[in-house]
Formats: structure tokens, C-alpha cells, sequence
């Protein structure tokens, strides 16, 4: 396993907003510019304090939206500052929208070598109470494209249990994108977060969020699906063809490997320490323009928030969590055993290691394992 | 010789005692304005937040007279609640008047009565003040009305006063000066002090507040508890003005401390009579009696590591409360714990806080009991406090249980329901008195257990805050009585064992385990709760198990949110204790003698 860093670079912009989503991200694209010169600010200051990165992950927003012109800047920034390793992981996020042969060819060009496209759903009407830019038409020509432009590494992110989706929309929708032989899957169960549009209806009574039990049918019916068509379910909402195809960069966040982040609300971690940078375009720039780290706060973790973090990823993830980290308490043999015998966990190798059961209650499990 | 005056302030919750205290210490200047804070003589935290006084504090105001003469005022402020009515009695009996407040626009409830019968019983001289005249709501007449008729008293003798705006203060001082006697007294008596309180201090050990009746108690002296029969050096004497001030000697009239080397808390009786080891008294002052708790309780540590830190701990808190008991307890689910016995349930309450605020400690208290007897069928009879000890059934000739007589002020509209109330909890002997028009002050007999939980809760929520409460302990009935049991999953839990009147069991059954479903959070697997007696099942409820408990995504700055939502949730589960598999919150044990039913 690598245990290179990885970079992230948050591209902070959308054409509109879709009400579900609780990504930072503007629609003021008058901001791009700024926002690229600033990340020059911000890239020099990283400049040494990281190895070569072994992964580079465009996120968002819609990192598609950026220009050829932004694109090769943006490119010319990070490697004049940063190393990567020959054989490094480029993925990006990219909108159906917004995918032609010619930019694909571009992106080709840069060494983008992994394709993420936020398809969500292959149902007009899902997609129209998703109030995507696109329909699912538009969708199977982007990654038809996408795959006749030579990329074989592409995942297609889709989400389940949107309010009036049955179960058999959704695995019609999971049907149509392994028509396209997808590399990897992300399937996110649809949640009404917060601070969204989506999020205030929900707290007003006029959008309920499916129920437990359904919730529950539509994630097994997910795994065992993808399962039955050979794919590993790696982490909760996560699924690869083969293990080479899973995700090298994020995976990065569930094993505590150091990443960067940058760009605005971007998080960073490294040597037990995570920060994050101001979740504002206008604020990051200040930030930059004025000599200053654009960052709104930091932590640092002590051993025991470590030990937390390690089983709730862990139990997140089919690498599980170290047994090392229960051991020592006779309470947590105990536990240990109980979960055994109820098959949320196996334990191989030394590590505990989730089952589908397991991952369905992933959030539990860790504080079972504290006093 | 000083002039000396020493009185306490009596009154119903909320008339006003506490602001009426701040406003008489202002005005004898014993700290300046800028250090004054609200409720000055409410130290404690809980004090603070729940309005009431808890232990008794006492200040000594100087105060210049009209005609200048020069005196020396002693407050001794009184524990506001029924579970405290000894030591109220305690400190009325080291005082020769009272002040009675009354709210101008409440007037007179059930606590002015029953402070105005403990001042009576003490013989003290009365001065009835009207307070909160400034309220718009305020009706002078009506509660001087009340005064004359329900209470008895000179309605021409009231003062008027807004403790809250300050005025008629000076009002107040001259007539404790011109209306209470100043104590009588020999100081070439032999010693004889009242103590009615003492508190702990961890650098000066324990400091005994009392007032002298006859002769004088110098430091370096040898002093005598008379009941305890233990003697003591003193080592410092003085009074209380918001601080300790030393004093040359304590001498007949006067009220303050003593610091002597007593231990703790618990080698002194609140009621006890101090004198000289030399020249002793040839008796105790009147009154003296043993405070003996009546709410029983167990107390464990959340993890049985923590047993020795709670023996730790409660000796600790001992040291400052000498009403708590306690003796080492055992329950199959939860390890070694304490069996405690309380005054009351707001003594419980005030006791599982502290240990839990300033002794840092994570416990679990399981249902309160009282104290029932049996008598057996071989003659003998057991008292039991703790359903764990029940007898076996078929030995069991006789069950008893303690009864209260309650008394009951409302007004007249809610009559009805308070009357269903109290037969709902088995109340007996009712009696209805019309003290004036639309008032009623209703008694009743009813089992002490039937009230020890939530009864007055209740009653203030169906009379809508209109309603008091006060009783007292009058006797042991015989009953017919059985032990519920609860079973979680299978397996008796023996702290949610409650012992039970047979007619109300299947109700209580019910009850319990609906509550416990609504307290004990679902888990990975299907719980099953079960309410048996002698071994039959009575009443189920089931937790279906969390179906499905996973975030969707899990990234860069999810990451540090989720950890904080499980840290904040880790926090909720120290609270718990592991009772076979299943988690059981600190809040279920108290919840199976719940009885809301809406
Ligand atoms: N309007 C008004 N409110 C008062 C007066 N005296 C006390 N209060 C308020 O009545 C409430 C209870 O007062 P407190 O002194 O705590 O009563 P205690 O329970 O008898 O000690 C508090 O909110 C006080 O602010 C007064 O003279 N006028
Ligand atoms: S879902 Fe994607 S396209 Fe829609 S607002 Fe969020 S980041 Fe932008
Ligand atoms: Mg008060």
C-alpha cells in the first residue's frame, strides 16, 4: 500500500446549484480568475512541506467547467510546485453537461488519467426533481464519449433513495451504467443535508427523507447487485471492478494517509493534524492576497481521536480496522466476539474486518469500542 | 452589651425570600455594590439554578436604629422544602421572630401556613410583610384579608414592601428591632448552644453554625456535644457576615460559628445542644430529634472501576451532609454500589447532582423505594428499603406500608382533579377545608410511595403551578404488596425491581415497560422487555433494533464532523451502563416508577 500524500484541488464553482448538494461551491464565474491566482498564493506556501503526491483529485463544484486557458495554468501551478510520482492517480470530476470529444482529447492531454461523472441518475424524472443540467440522454452520450476517447478508467456517481424512487428506478439506473462497463460506481444513498435547499424543506415538513427500513432494502439491494456483477464493494458507497480501480485517492482519507487540499474549504492532513480553508471564494482570496494562510481552523488529534477516526473509517472500509486497536479491554473482547457471532464483522489478518451487515450500521460500531 | 435581635424570614416558594435577604444585606453595607450579586445567600450551584436554599445561611447585619441605638441583626435563612422541615424547625428555634412574607398579588398558599405553624410552635413574634407591592397585580386588600382570617394575625401590623425595588426596607429593620424581644439568656449559665446547621470546609474542617442561649464559648475551651456525647476543642469562634469574622467569644443571644476539631459533618446533629465539658448543662435543649430518611436508594459507579472513587466521593460529600445515609450495596447487574436513604426525593436529587457536578462521578441510581415491613410467617418481622431484599412470598403473614398525611392548598377549581389525583394514588381520609372563599386546602392519607416520585410534579402541572404541597409521615398500614420484577432480554435486572401495591401492578407493570422503551436507545438486535411478578410475565414491550445507522459520504471535512457528532455521543454514553448486552441510560432507572399514562 502507498502511503504517498495526495492532492486535492477544490474548484469551487457551478453553473447552478443543485438543492441537495452541500458542497461549497458559487455560481459567480466572474471569480475564477481570482480564485486561480490565489491557489498560486497557496500552492507556494505547501511548496516543501510534502513528497511526491501519487494522487491528484479535481474536485467540486464542476472542475469541468474551468477553461483550456485555467486548466493549463492550473497544471503549469502545481507542477512547478509540487512533485508527483510517475505513476500518479489524476482523476476528475466532471458534469455530463458539459463533456465534448475536444475537451475530453484536452484532459487527455494534461495526463488526466481517471474520470469521475456525476451522472446521479439515468431517470429524467429523478433527475428532474434533482434540477440536474442534465437528462439521461445527455449523460450516456458524455461517457459514450468518454469511453471512446480512450478513457477506461472512468467512475460514474449515482445516488439512491430519492424521495419517490422505487427500488426497481434505481437498480434500472444502476443497470443502464453497467451498460458502459464503468470502472467504478459511487452509489450515495440521498440525504437531506442541512444547510441545503432540499436540507430547509425537509426541516419544514414538506420533503421526507425515506425511512429506515427502506433505506435499508435499496443499500443491500445496491451491494448485492454489484456484488453479483463482480464488483468489490470497497467502501460504503463505493464499488470497483477490481481493486486496482479503487479510488488510490480517496482512499487516502480513510487510512489517515497525508493529503492537501487546496482551494477554498478544502481540508489538509497531515502528521495527526487536519486544517481547513475558509469556506468562501472571497475570504480564501483575501486570505492569499494578503500574504496569509487561507485556513479557518485546525486540529490536532490526539491518540485517542486518532483510535475514533481509525474505527469509524474503518469500519467504513473493506481494510477494516487494526485489531490492535480494541485490544487491551476484556469489555471489548466481549464485543468483539458478540459482533463476530452476529456477523458484522469477521476478522482477518488481524484486522476486523466489516461485512455488508457491518457496513449498514458502520456508524455504531465504533463507540462500542470505547468506555 | 450588644442589642441583639435574631429573626428568620419564612414565606412560600417564590414570595420573595431570597431577594428580601439581598436587599436587608445591602442596606447594611456588608459588601459594596459592585461585588453584590442576586440571591447572595444561595451559595451552591444548584441553589442558584433551582431558586431554593438548601443548607440554612446566616448573616449578621449591624444596623443603626431611627433613635440611633446600635444593633446587631442576626438572618438566619431557612431550607426552603418540605424535605428539610427539621432543619427549618432547627433554625426557627434559634430565633425569637420571624418575618412572614407574603406575595401581594399570590397571597397566602400552603408553605405560609406551614412556616407560620413551625414559627407559632417556636413561639416567635410574627411581623407579616407584604412583598411585590410594585407588581400591577398586586391586591393589598385581598391578602390583608387573607392575613387576618386565614392566618390569624393583625392585618393593621403588615408592612408593605418591594423587595425587588427596595423599598419599605428601613420599615422592615425598625420594626424587627421595635417588635422582636431581644434574646433572653444568662451568660453565667452554663453553656448551652443550639446547633442548627454545619457545613464542611476542607481547610477548616467542620464549622458549626448555632446559637448561644446561655453563657459563653471561647476558643481553647473544651466544648461537649450532649446527645453525641463526644468533646471537642474549640479552636476559633466568630459570626457570619457573608465571610467568617472571629470573634473574641460567643456568648448568650449571640448566633454564629464554632470551629472545633470535629471531623466531619456527621459527628454533629443538627438540633444538638453544645456545651462546656467543664461545667455542662444538666440537659439538652428541647426539640432534639434524629432525622431518619425515608426514600431509599442505591447508588453505582457507571464502570465498576470507578467503585472505589464513589466510596471515595460519597464519604466526601458526607463530610457536608450529615442527612444522607449510606452502606455498601450489591447487584447482580450493576457490581458494588451504595444503598443511601434520603430525606426526600428532592434530597436525592440534590445528592446524585452533586456527586455528579463537584465529585466528577458517572452513576446510576436505581428507582427509589421506601421502607415497608413484613411480618413473617415464623413471628418475626423484616424491614425492607430495597425491593432486591424482598422476602420470599410464601413466608410473607403481613405486608405494611408507611403513610403521609398530605395537605393540599389550591384554589377552589381544581378541587376535582386534585381529588382524582389522590385517589389515583390510593389516597384515603380525604378532608376539604374552606380556609376563605375559592380557596380549599384538601388532606388526604395516602402511601408514602404513592408520592415520593412524581406526585407533586403532577399536582402543580394539573392545578397549573396553583398548587402546594406538604406532608407528613403519620404511620405504617398494613397493604398487599408484591415485587415487580424487570427482565431485559430475558434476564432479571434486579435495579429495576420495584416493590408495588398487588391492585396497581399490572398498571405499573405496563408503565415500566413503556417507559423503558422509550428510554433505552436501540440497539444492533431486538431488545425484549418484560414486567413479571413471581415469575409471571404481566406486561412486554419490544425496541426493534436501528435498521440502518451509516452516513452516505465520508470525505475530507466529513471527517472531522462526524468524529465531533461521536465524541458528542460517546459523552451521552458514559451515561450508560452495560447490563448483559444491552445499553441502559441512567435516566431508565428512574423512569420505571414514572406514571404519566397521557
Ligand atoms: N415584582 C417583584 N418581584 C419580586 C419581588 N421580590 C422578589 N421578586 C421576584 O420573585 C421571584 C422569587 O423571588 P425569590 O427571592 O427567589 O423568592 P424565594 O423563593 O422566596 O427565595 C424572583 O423572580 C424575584 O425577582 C418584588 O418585590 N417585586
Ligand atoms: S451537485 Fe455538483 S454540480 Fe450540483 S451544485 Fe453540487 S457540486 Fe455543483
Ligand atoms: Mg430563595
Amino acid at each position: 500500500m502507498s502511503s504517498n500524500p495526495g492532492l486535492y484541488v477544490h474548484v469551487p464553482f457551478c453553473k447552478t446549484k443543485c438543492p441537495y448538494c452541500d458542497f461549497y461551491s458559487i455560481t459567480d464565474l466572474s471569480l475564477m480568475d481570482a480564485w486561480l491566482k490565489a491557489l498560486k498564493h497557496e500552492a507556494a506556501i505547501y511548496r516543501d512541506e510534502f513528497s511526491a503526491f501519487d494522487s491528484l483529485y479535481l474536485g467540486g463544484g464542476t472542475p469541468s467547467l474551468l477553461s483550456y486557458q485555467q486548466m493549463e495554468t492550473l497544471k503549469d501551478i502545481l507542477r512547478t510546485h509540487f512533485d508527483f510520482t510517475p505513476d500518479v492517480e489524476i482523476t476528475i470530476e466532471v458534469n455530463p453537461d458539459d463533456m465534448t470529444r475536444e475537451k475530453l482529447k484536452f484532459l487527455e492531454s494534461m495526463g488526466v488519467n481517471r474520470i469521475s461523472i456525476g451522472v446521479q441518475s439515468f431517470n429524467d424524472e429523478v433527475l428532474t426533481f434533482l434540477k440536474r443540467r442534465h437528462t439521461a440522454s445527455v449523460a450516456e452520450k458524455a461517457i459514450d464519449l468518454i469511453r471512446l476517447c480512450g478513457f477506461s478508467n472512468f467512475g460514474i456517481d449515482l445516488m439512491y433513495g430519492i424521495p419517490g424512487q422505487t427500488e426497481d428506478c434505481w437498480l434500472e439506473t444502476l443497470r443502464c451504467a453497467l451498460a458502459f462497463q464503468p470502472a467504478h460506481l459511487s452509489c450515495y444513498q440521498f440525504t437531506l443535508e442541512e444547510r441545503t435547499p432540499y436540507g430547509r424543506l425537509k426541516a419544514e415538513g414538506k420533503l421526507h427523507p425515506a425511512g429506515e427500513c427502506e433505506e435499508k432494502r435499496f443499500f443491500l439491494s445496491t451491494s448485492d447487485f454489484l456484488k453479483s456483477k463482480g464488483f468489490i464493494h470497497y467502501e460504503v458507497s463505493n464499488f470497483a471492478k477490481t481493486q486496482k480501480r479503487e479510488s488510490r485517492h480517496n482512499k487516502k482519507y480513510w487510512q489517515h494517509i497525508p493529503y492537501l487540499g487546496l482551494g477554498p474549504a478544502a481540508h489538509s492532513f497531515k502528521n495527526g493534524m487536519r486544517w481547513w480553508n475558509h469556506r468562501s471564494v472571497e475570504r480564501y482570496c483575501q486570505a492569499l492576497t494578503a500574504g496569509e494562510k487561507p485556513v479557518e481552523a485546525s486540529e490536532t488529534l490526539s491518540p485517542e481521536q486518532l483510535r475514533l477516526e481509525r474505527l469509524f473509517l474503518g469500519f467504513r472500509t473493506k481494510g477494516g480496522v487494526p485489531l490492535d486497536d480494541v485490544s487491551g479491554n476484556p469489555k471489548y473482547d466481549s464485543t468483539l466476539s458478540r459482533l463476530k457471532q452476529s456477523r458484522h464483522v469477521t476478522v482477518r489478518k488481524n484486522r476486523i474486518i466489516p461485512t455488508q451487515k457491518g457496513y449498514l450500521i458502520a456508524d455504531r460500531l465504533p463507540l462500542m469500542f470505547f468506555d | 452589651m450588644k442589642q441583639i435581635r435574631n429573626f428568620s424570614i419564612i414565606a412560600h416558594i417564590d414570595h420573595g425570600k431570597s431577594t428580601l435577604a439581598d436587599r436587608l444585606i445591602q442596606y447594611a453595607h456588608l459588601v459594596d455594590d459592585r461585588q453584590f450579586r442576586d440571591q447572595i445567600l444561595d451559595t451552591m450551584d444548584i441553589e442558584r439554578e433551582r431558586g431554593i436554599t438548601i443548607k440554612s445561611q446566616t448573616v449578621n447585619l449591624p444596623y443603626t436604629s431611627k433613635d440611633g441605638n446600635e444593633f446587631e441583626l442576626n438572618l438566619i435563612d431557612t431550607p426552603g422544602h418540605v424535605d428539610f422541615s427539621y432543619e427549618v424547625s432547627r433554625a426557627l428555634a434559634s430565633c425569637e421572630g420571624v418575618l412572614l412574607l407574603v406575595d401581594a398579588s399570590q397571597g397566602v398558599e400552603a408553605q405560609t401556613l406551614a412556616n407560620l405553624y413551625a414559627a407559632m410552635e417556636n413561639n416567635l413574634v410574627i411581623i407579616p410583610v407584604i412583598n411585590k407591592i410594585d407588581l400591577p397585580s398586586a391586591d393589598i386588600d385581598r391578602v390583608k384579608d387573607e392575613i387576618e382570617h386565614e392566618l390569624g394575625l393583625d392585618a393593621e401590623s403588615a408592612l408593605l414592601c418591594s423587595a425587588k425595588e427596595g423599598t419599605g426596607i428601613e420599615d422592615i429593620f425598625e420594626a424587627i428591632v421595635e417588635r422582636i424581644p431581644p434574646p433572653s439568656g444568662n451568660t453565667e449559665n452554663p453553656l448551652t448552644a443550639l446547633i442548627f446547621d454545619a457545613q464542611y470546609d476542607s481547610f477548616r474542617g467542620t464549622i458549626v453554625s448555632c446559637r448561644v442561649f446561655d453563657g459563653v464559648v471561647h476558643p481553647g475551651d473544651t466544648i461537649r456535644l450532649m446527645a453525641m456525647g463526644s468533646t471537642h476543642k474549640v479552636e476559633e469562634v466568630g459570626i457570619f457576615r457573608l465571610k467568617m469574622e472571629p470573634e473574641k467569644e460567643l456568648s448568650a443571644g449571640e448566633v454564629g460559628y464554632i470551629i472545633a476539631s470535629i471531623k466531619t459533618v456527621s459527628d454533629t446533629r443538627i438540633g444538638d445542644t453544645i456545651t462546656l465539658d467543664t461545667n455542662p448543662a444538666a440537659r439538652l435543649l428541647p426539640g432534639f430529634k434524629e432525622v431518619k430518611p425515608v426514600v431509599f436508594s442505591s447508588i453505582y459507579p457507571i464502570a465498576s472501576d470507578d467503585y472505589h472513587s464513589l466510596a471515595d466521593a460519597l464519604e466526601k460529600y458526607k463530610l457536608n451532609d450529615a442527612a444522607l445515609v449510606y452502606q455498601k450495596d450489591s447487584s447482580a447487574a450493576l457490581g458494588h454500589g451504595f444503598r443511601c436513604g434520603f430525606l426526600g426525593l428532592l434530597h436525592l436529587e440534590i445528592v446524585q447532582e452533586r456527586l455528579e457536578r463537584e465529585f466528577d462521578q458517572s452513576i446510576i441510581m436505581t428507582s427509589p423505594s421506601v421502607q415497608y415491613r413484613f411480618l413473617l410467617s415464623d413471628g418475626s418481622t423484616v424491614i425492607i428499603d430495597n425491593p432486591t431484599y424482598y422476602p420470599d412470598p410464601t413466608e410473607i403473614e403481613k405486608s405494611y406500608e408507611p403513610y403521609i398525611r398530605a395537605s393540599i392548598m389550591i384554589p377552589e377549581r381544581y378541587v376535582g382533579l386534585v381529588i382524582k389525583l389522590c385517589m389515583d394514588r390510593r389516597g384515603v381520609n380525604s378532608h376539604l377545608n374552606y380556609p376563605t372563599a375559592g380557596r380549599v386546602e384538601i388532606a388526604f392519607d395516602m402511601p408514602l410511595a404513592e408520592v415520593i416520585f412524581d406526585f407533586y410534579d403532577k399536582l402543580k402541572s394539573i392545578t397549573q403551578g396553583y398548587g402546594s404541597f406538604d406532608y407528613e409521615i403519620i404511620d405504617y398500614r398494613e397493604s398487599d404488596l408484591s415485587k415487580l420484577d424487570i427482565l431485559v432480554n430475558g434476564e432479571k435486572v434486579d435495579a429495576l425491581s420495584t416493590i408495588v401495591h398487588r391492585d396497581r401492578a399490572r398498571e405499573r407493570a405496563v408503565n415500566a415497560c413503556e417507559k423503558l422503551r422509550d428510554e433505552i436507545p436501540r440497539q444492533q438486535f431486538k431488545i425484549a422487555i418484560q414486567g413479571a411478578i413471581g415469575g409471571k410475565i404481566i406486561s412486554r414491550s419490544t425496541i426493534t433494533p436501528f435498521r440502518k445507522d451509516v452516513t452516505a459520504k465520508c470525505y475530507g471535512g466529513d471527517i472531522s464532523r462526524k468524529r465531533k457528532l461521536l465524541e458528542k455521543q460517546k459523552k451521552g454514553k458514559k451515561r450508560m451502563k452495560i447490563v448483559g448486552s444491552v445499553e441502559i441510560p441512567q435516566s431508565a432507572f428512574m423512569a420505571v416508577l414514572k406514571t404519566d399514562n397521557e
